[in-house]
């Protein structure tokens, strides 16, 4: 991050387990408390619905390039073999729709599989110029992280949040200052 | 969720998560071992012997090969089409495997990812080289030019597989990439050298393992999957149709597609063995690439080369029944003729060899899992010789047939040569790259390893008596409910 951001304090509570930390998430969710963020080092099955998220939408932008990619094809191969330049190939029809489905077919999974990827290095935030805000680092190889965003202005309440980190079995809770820009997109 | 108690594990040695990440990323930040140096500098020696042979090429044309007036076609197109089907191994292992949701393709599913990468861009040379001017390749794409303009042939075969392989290359590099960022970002969280932090942190594309990333990660992987299963039957489809669209005897056999594509998945489950038996020594993965992975792939190389065998009887049933002389004869002429020895090579390796893997004994046996393995590869290359060369050899005019096909050196040389830049970029893949999907791994721990199934036997400790009931599919109620874990449901 080249120029200064803003930093917010963030709770942070550290689990060893992801079974551990999938109860712990439906349980402090279902005390009313907003979780930041979960970061863990695998996908953890069934975390996506104890955090409420609906499902995601990849599969529909999938659907829509590989629909692009078909119709660029026909058309492509109509254009130029039907109407603009019929060349005589062994006395072939000038429109073969049969010999036009593999390059439709190609087309069709080239565009639908790169769109597809293109929107969601996009919606993660993925890029080779982004420098990552990493929590812990071990948060990539053995540690789940859970963070909730502190209120110093409600009483008490960065302390039942700790309580509650402990109570479903954080091996390490703390607070640590984060911009969190990109947390939960 | 239930798992069996007999189920084998496909992870070993009571891991932790943390030991799976060091055990994995430990060859990314160990200094290179004498034996990656050695295999290294022999693979780059045998490349460059390779790219002296292409430079000749190059220079002097096709003229340096040993094509001649029947055989058009020979260790070029033979060469591509062996390189194209290695590749197939990766992407069934990677995408049908997943879309069946067999969960011993973690073990091998990112090694094998990238075989096929390397294969494809080895496959991807030969045609490039054949074309005889090869700075006019871009001649091959829908290219507005001066000739009118002139588009290219859309009815041609050799014009679907620019588009084939082409988008095989491209769609297995971007599945791959997607696969790998994770475990770059891991690598990045290690990693204390200072450059290479900046060269994984451009690498994981600053990737953070949020759940919604994770959730993302999944649709991706689950939709590259299915488109990526058609494509891998296609692109070979469209190699074969290559030849089954043509009108040569021998070539002109609507059993092509299926045939080519069971061998393809043959041969790169060959060399995924090859590679596998050897990756898993030499960087001591044998708690993740364990001799269950190696059985499930021998016995993927069992049935598939059975289907192969089930093809040349086939081919050889249709020749007959056909009625067509011509048909007939180049059958009978590729299995007696002149070069009948290419034919019983490849029947015997590819056929014969692979029979072998029915005896439990041998499957574990990693030398020799190994020695069949490399025959396989030597028996998929001949197939596509015999099919290429040996239909060429004699056409339809005897005053023109050569009495044989003689490849010269440069022939051996682009041969032997691509096998060097195939192993020269596996050998860097080894050493920068996880070898295994980290994350993918630690996903089916708690379902796979004994870290976490307490409750697993191993078959030889089951009583005699269960394992008949077993064996019966009675079940085993008593042995079940032994070895379950008190917060299980009785069945």
């Amino acid at each position: 991050m080249s120029k200064k951001e803003e930093k917010t304090k963030y709770l942070v509570g550290i689990y060893d387990d992801d079974e551990k930390l999938l109860h712990a998430v439906e349980k402090i969710r279902g005390r009313g408390y907003e979780i930041k963020d979960v970061f863990t080092p695998f996908p953890v099955h069934g975390l996506e619905h104890a955090l409420g998220y609906r499902d995601s939408r990849l599969p529909d932008v999938a659907f829509v390039f590989g629909a692009l990619g078909c119709t660029i094809a026909l058309v492509m191969m109509t254009y130029m073999y039907t109407f603009d330049w019929r060349v005589n190939v062994g006395g072939k029809p000038h429109f073969p729709f049969p010999n036009f489905i593999p390059i439709t077919f190609e087309l069709t999974v080239l565009i639908g599989s790169l769109g597809m990827v293109g929107t969601y290095l996009f919606v993660n935030r993925l890029s080779p110029a982004i420098k990552p805000e990493v929590v812990d680092p071990r948060q990539t190889d053995d540690r789940f992280v859970m963070i909730i965003e502190a209120q110093d202005e409600v009483e008490s309440y960065n302390s039942e949040v700790f309580a509650a980190y402990k109570e479903t079995g954080a091996v390490e809770t703390r607070e640590q200052m984060l911009v969190g820009k990109w947390y939960n997109i | 969720m239930y798992d069996s108690p007999i189920r084998e594990l496909l992870i070993t040695g009571k891991k932790t998560y943390a030991q799976v990440t060091e055990d994995i990323c430990r060859p990314i930040h160990a200094k290179p071992s004498k034996g990656w140096l050695f295999g290294f500098g022999l693979s780059a020696l045998v490349m460059t012997m390779g790219l002296y042979f292409i430079m000749r090429t190059f220079l002097f044309g096709i003229g340096e090969w040993g094509l001649n007036k029947t055989i058009g076609w020979a260790f070029d197109i033979t060469n591509f089409v062996f390189w194209v089907g290695i590749g197939h191994a990766g992407t069934l292992i990677s995408a049908i495997l997943l879309l069946f949701r067999q969960k011993w393709r973690t073990g091998v599913n990112r090694a094998a990812e990238a075989m096929t990468i390397f294969a494809v861009i080895c496959a991807g040379t030969f045609p490039l080289l054949h074309m005889g001017r090869p700075w006019l390749a871009y001649w091959i794409l829908p290219l507005p030019n001066y000739h009118g303009p002139l588009w290219i042939n859309f009815n041609s075969p050799l014009a679907w597989d620019v588009f084939a392989i082409s988008t095989y290359l491209t769609v297995s590099l971007v599945f791959w990439y997607t696969g790998l960022i994770p475990d770059f970002a891991t690598v990045r969280d290690r990693i204390q050298n200072k450059i290479g932090k900046k060269v994984y942190t451009a690498l994981s594309f600053g990737w953070v393992g949020s759940a919604k990333n994770w959730q993302r990660f999944e649709a991706v992987s689950l939709i590259l999957a299915g488109l990526s299963t058609p494509l891998v039957l296609s692109v070979h489809t469209i190699v074969s149709f290559d030849f089954a669209t043509s009108v040569i005897p021998g070539w002109h056999t609507t059993i092509f597609p299926p045939y080519f594509v069971a061998g393809a998945i043959f041969s790169g489950f060959g060399m995924v063995l090859t590679l596998m038996v050897v990756v898993r020594k030499v960087l001591n993965l044998q708690d993740y690439i364990t001799v269950g992975h190696v059985e499930a792939m021998c016995k993927v190389v069992v049935a598939t080369g059975m289907m192969v065998g089930l093809a040349y009887a086939t081919e050889f049933f249709i020749a007959w029944y056909s009625g067509s002389m011509y048909e007939r004869y180049a059958f009978l002429n590729r299995a007696f003729g002149p070069m009948w020895w290419s034919y019983w090579i490849m029947v015997s390796c590819n056929v014969i060899s692979p029979q072998l893997f029915w005896f439990r004994k041998i499957r574990t046996n990693m030398t020799l899992v190994f020695i069949i393995s490399i025959f396989v590869n030597i028996g998929m290359w001949f197939e596509r010789f015999v099919i290429i060369v040996t239909s060429l050899h004699r056409d339809y005019l005897p005053s023109s047939w050569m009495p044989t096909y003689y490849p010269t050196i440069t022939d051996y040389g682009i041969l032997v040569g691509m096998f060097g830049v195939f192993f020269t970029l596996f050998f860097l893949f080894c050493k920068t790259f996880p070898v295994i999907a980290i994350a993918e791994v630690k996903s089916i721990m708690r379902t796979s390893s004994d870290t976490f199934r307490d409750d697993f036997v191993p078959e030889e400790q089951i009583p005699e008596k269960v394992q008949e009931t077993v064996a019966l599919g009675v079940g085993a109620p008593g042995l079940v409910a032994a070895h379950k874990s008190p917060d299980e449901p009785q069945a």
